[in-house]
């Protein structure tokens, strides 16, 4: 787990460069829902809005939202997900990333938690 | 275990050779096709199989050799009601006169089908407590859809179009949900209390004047009689909502109680659970649904009625504008009605309170001889199937329940229903229905004490199991990730047939 | 009872092991005040009994008369090798093959039949069945919508008025708009999609349209300008959904070749019995990039862990069970049975078989045409059919009734399924297929002549 992120409840990190946050899932996601075969991500220009559902995970058993961890426009969705979904599986923080969106309202970064706070809600389960 | 492998076999396309078969059908004529303009005929193939008889009939039997079914063997599946296929039932809808009649035949054409659905939409309303049936909807969860598409109608009739919700119990099948979907509704799921019956309290907080109905099991998916059925239905006509019925479970009560009789104001009912039809390996179903007063006028067309003269019609377009429409083509699928028409008529009265009785015997039998095997997270009585739970067994050995199920094959029993409700944790969902014999259910029991026996002393031969099935754990992922899901004839990109 | 494997001792045994007097105190939980009343049913049947009493009611159906009737559900040889191994058990009463490993069987059975369907219908991914042709075209309007972000399909008002009704059905209840192309009135073009009319349909930029919904053969028989219709609504983005008969596919182009994104029919043509309407088999078909919007199960191929090849369901969290409130449908069992009836009817009568069907089906509709015109019943329409069509015959429904008493079903009256639609009041829409026999139409032609010249005299 990396330490200048922020992640949500819903098990997605957020790096913030400049305006621009970048998501993906975290480990734990990844392995709870195992192997992952799909990921259908929001197409590049759409505007989102913070905790909407904006996308879908697939594994062999299981299915799971994605979520906007913050508003925004995305201006680049991982286009190597569609051919290559085991990327999230094997690399969540680096390859598997999923959207970069342009933060309409950094304030709202305050919304998601810390390190510390998202390692306490893992061991929680 | 390549013994067993050498059981698969080429696809019908790898067996096809140019030039066999044929010899059916009587050559047309030169000219036949010579009026179709060429722009709309075909240019190439369809690359279909070529097999001679011989061929094609092996293909099938051994390919059917593959399967396990309840005529090889014991299908504990809980929620699914694997039950004994009665074969008379197959001669029956046979009958030229059934399966030669086409469904556009005038009414004075079909007097015996229509008289038969006729009865059996009788039949069913009494089993089920309610005012009508229809028989239309192809399945079960089509059933769903007609009932909640009849409730949304109800509302609408009445200018009520605030009602834009309905509540599930999280135990609930998935069907439930995806139906309200379906039907334009939002699904509220309510959790389940800790007895694993419906939270009384939590059902009172949610409902309200957006509430459209509530839609409960019972028996729940836990193989639990919701006893405060009655409480329920009552809050929720209070709250202006309708009351469905999820009959998925009817086998369990018939005799015993009739959901229309407790207030419930719809319910679909699964003829193969309940009814004895064969499930064919996904299908074909048929999934009737009854109705209360209040849904009546909505029940889609066609409906059979029956002529003072005693004589039976099918209901004719338009005559009946309050319907919510057709949810299918025809009046529905005959050929399965005549099973569930025959089973309910060799049974009678008498016979069909017996099936629930003999069911839920069987399985508090079960739960008692499994007590100490697994563990039985509710501890009352249960009715037609119970729920077991592999934690234990997980905590001290690691082994999770899906490995216990796989093993299960390898003893010559199909696995239970496993991970279902989702509500307990390493959920194995069992039931015996009433065709099995002592015997067999003394049998499952003793597979499954030395399978839990094996998850201590040899977890490894769990892990790997099943060891005697045609094939073995399959690579799911890779299905998913690069699907194939068509054999192409001229492309030859498959891989190569196994040997 | 028959079914039953308890005796009374078995019965006891298994009370006092449960340790309970009566299978009553097993039904404590439920409440008095709710329990049912007399269940008021006829007593049980002994199957001596029973067979006397489904032969009476199967003997108080007609099916011995000389039948035209098509119009959705047609009549076909069925080699006898098709029921004969359908009827093995280990298919017939065998689960949905949740458990791969004990279901290669049934799993494999599907794969053909969405391979067999593939090659007939040309399209990439076609699912494991669904329950017959109205519901499988209401499915693929539906993922139209799904896939297009779209609420407004048109639908061919040639397509079968069942499968209209029932897709008007299932988009009332998800608040989506269905909206009818009508037919060209007259010309050489009468019957067929007025594609003038769907051009200013599509044109509306206010109400975009997710697709477009023509069959081939249309209801009426008549062959529809598939092309043209998928043409201009994929110049609307629009997708195009085709409604087939897969018999036809045989000769017809196929909906990939024409352009279609997803295809929907009814496979009872396939060696499935008429039964009075059902079970029947719904085809759904699609491109592959619909993939994901496709309902109902998917089998795929791949390998176990000892790399042997086998088959799986897949893509399963699209269904239901997993993704419940957000799955694609509700549908979870499927039509399994029928789809490999129909597997089976394609690899008995192979793709050459096939062929000699469609085309003798049309050969005879052909001299039923000429029959029936030389009667004094002239084809309505003036089009290219295959093998079904409708003819004009004063006071259709009463003749069809009189023709009932002389041993000949005319097809069908078709007043009597579009009872508004002042254009079809005097008309019988009748087919023939394989099954067809010259003697057969000779009777026709020659009961309805005296019929016409009775109304005439």
């Amino acid at each position: 787990m990396a330490q200048d992120l922020r992640y949500t409840k819903e098990h997605e990190w957020v790096r913030v460069v400049g305006d621009l946050a970048t998501v993906g899932i975290t480990d734990y996601a990844a392995g709870q829902l195992g192997d992952i075969v799909f990921v259908e991500l929001p197409e590049v220009g759409r505007s989102l809005a913070q905790f909407d559902a904006v996308g879908v995970i697939e594994s062999v058993k299981a299915v799971s939202d994605l979520f906007a961890p913050i508003s925004g426009e995305v201006v680049e969705a991982n286009a190597d997900l569609a051919g290559s979904p085991e990327l999230v599986n094997g690399d969540p923080f680096g390859k598997g990333w999923m959207l970069r969106i342009r933060i309409a309202d950094s304030g709202q970064l305050d919304a998601l938690l810390d390190q510390a706070a998202y390692e306490d809600l893992t061991r929680e389960g | 275990m390549t013994a067993a492998g050498d059981r698969l076999g080429p696809t019908l396309f790898e067996r096809s050779r140019p030039g066999r078969g044929g010899g059916r059908i009587p050559h047309p004529p030169k000219d036949a096709l010579s009026r179709i303009p060429p722009d709309q005929l075909r240019t190439e193939g369809p690359h279909l199989p070529e097999v001679a008889e011989p061929e094609l009939t092996r293909h099938y039997v051994n390919l059917s050799q593959l399967n396990y079914a309840v005529d090889t063997g014991f299908y504990p599946l809980g929620s699914c009601t694997m039950k004994w296929n009665p074969k008379v039932n197959e001669w029956a809808a046979r009958l030229p006169g059934f399966a030669s009649l086409h469904p556009f035949a005038p009414d004075e054409l079909a007097q015996g089908t229509l008289a038969l659905l006729w009865e059996l939409e009788g039949a069913l309303a009494e089993i089920g407590g309610m005012r009508d049936v229809t028989l239309q909807p192809a399945a079960g969860a089509q059933g769903e859809l007609t009932g909640i598409l009849m409730v949304r109608a109800y509302h609408r009739s009445r200018g009520d179009l605030e009602r834009t919700e309905v509540l599930v119990p999280d135990s609930a099948h998935g069907t439930n949900p995806a139906t309200a979907s379906m039907a334009g509704f939002k699904t509220v799921s309510i959790r389940s209390a800790s007895d694993g019956g419906v939270d009384l309290e939590a059902f009172r907080a949610a409902l309200g004047p957006t509430t459209a109905a509530v839609m409960i099991t019972n028996p729940s998916t836990l193989g639990l009689f919701e006893s405060r059925i009655g409480e329920l239905i009552e809050a929720v006509h209070a709250a202006g909502a309708l009351a469905y019925m999820d009959g998925a479970n009817l086998n369990a009560i018939m005799g015993r109680f009739k959901p229309g009789e407790a207030g419930f104001d719809v319910m679909h009912i699964n003829v193969h659970k309940t009814f004895a039809t064969p499930h064919g390996g996904g299908g074909p179903g048929a999934g009737p649904v009854g109705v209360g007063e209040k849904l009546l006028p909505f029940l889609p067309s066609p409906r059979v009625l029956r002529e003072p003269d005693g004589s039976f019609r099918l209901e004719r377009p338009g005559e009946r504008p309050t319907s919510i429409g057709r949810v299918r083509s025809f009046a529905g699928s005959a050929g399965v009605l005549i099973r569930a028409y025959a089973y309910i008529r060799a049974q009678g009265d008498a016979g069909l309170r017996e099936v629930s009785d003999d069911a839920v015997l069987a399985a508090n039998y079960l739960m008692t001889r499994l007590t100490g095997v697994l563990d039985i997270p509710f501890s009352r009585h249960c009715m037609h199937e119970f729920v077991a739970s592999g934690a234990t067994l997980k905590a001290e050995t690691g082994i999770r329940t899906l490995d216990v199920a796989k093993r299960l094959i390898d003893y010559g029993f199909h696995p239970p229903t496993i991970y279902f409700p989702l509500t307990v944790e390493e959920a194995l969902l069992i039931e015996p229905t009433e065709t099995e014999s002592i015997e067999t259910l003394d049998a499952f029991v003793e597979a499954l004490r030395s399978v839990v026996e094996e998850a201590h002393a040899d977890p490894d031969l769990l892990h790997s199991a099943p060891h005697s099935s045609p094939v073995r754990r399959l690579d799911e992922t890779t299905a998913a990730r690069q699907p194939n899901l068509r054999w192409r004839a001229m492309t030859g990109e498959q891989t190569p047939c196994p040997d | 009872m028959a079914y039953s494997p308890h005796t009374p001792a078995d019965r006891a045994a298994m009370l006092e092991a449960i340790g309970v007097a009566s299978v009553d105190e097993l039904f404590a939980d439920i409440p008095v005040a709710v329990r049912a009343s007399e269940l008021k049913l006829p007593p049980p049947e002994s199957e001596v009994e029973l067979t006397h009493r489904l032969l009476g009611l199967a003997g108080r159906n007609r099916v011995d008369l000389v039948s035209f009737l098509g119009a959705g559900a047609y009549r076909h040889f069925v080699p006898a090798v098709v029921d004969q191994l359908l009827l093995r058990g280990e298919f017939y009463t065998a689960y949905t093959p949740y458990q791969p490993e004990i279901s290669q069987g049934t799993l494999q059975t599907i794969y053909e039949y969405q391979s067999m369907m593939g090659e007939l219908t040309g399209m990439d991914v076609v699912s494991a069945s669904h329950y017959d042709g109205a519901t499988a075209t209401a499915e693929g309007a539906l993922m139209a919508c799904r896939a297009t972000r779209r609420e407004r399909v048109l639908v061919s008002r040639g397509v079968h008025p069942h499968y209209r009704q029932t897709l008007c059905t299932y988009f009332a209840g998800a608040d989506l708009v269905a909206d009818e192309i009508p037919l060209v009135a007259d010309g050489p073009k009468a019957g067929t999609t007025d594609l003038a009319a769907l051009e200013r349909m599509l044109a509306d930029p206010e109400r975009p349209v997710a697709g477009v919904v023509a069959a081939n053969p249309h209801f009426l028989g008549l062959l529809e300008p598939m092309a043209q219709v998928g043409r201009l609504a994929h110049a609307a983005g629009a997708l195009f959904v085709a409604v087939v008969e897969p018999v036809s596919l045989a000769v017809l182009a196929s909906p990939a070749s024409y352009g279609a994104d997803i295809a929907c029919g009814e496979g009872q043509p396939l060696g499935i019995p008429l039964s009075y309407g059902g079970p029947y088999l719904g085809i759904l078909a699609c491109r592959e990039p619909l993939v994901r919007q496709i309902p109902g199960r998917l089998v795929g191929m791949t390998t176990d862990v000892d790399g042997r090849r086998a088959f799986v369901m897949t893509l399963r969290a699209r269904e239901q069970d997993i993704r419940r409130e957000k799955a694609s449908s509700n549908i979870c069992t499927n039509q399994a049975l029928c789809a490999l009836a129909a597997s089976i009817y394609l690899g008995a009568i192979g793709p050459h078989g096939l062929r000699d069907v469609a085309a003798l089906g049309a050969a005879r509709a052909a001299e039923l045409e000429r029959a029936l015109a030389a009667a004094g019943a002239p084809r309505l329409h003036p089009g290219p059919y295959l093998n079904e069509f409708a003819v004009r015959v004063l006071n259709a429904p009463e003749v069809h009734r009189r023709l009932l008493g002389r041993g000949v079903l005319a097809g069908l009256a078709l007043a009597a399924v579009e009872p508004d639609d002042p254009s079809l009041a005097d008309a019988l829409l009748v087919c023939a297929t394989e099954v067809t026999t010259p003697a057969e139409i000779a009777a026709f032609a020659a009961a309805l002549g005296d019929e016409i010249g009775r109304a005439v005299r």
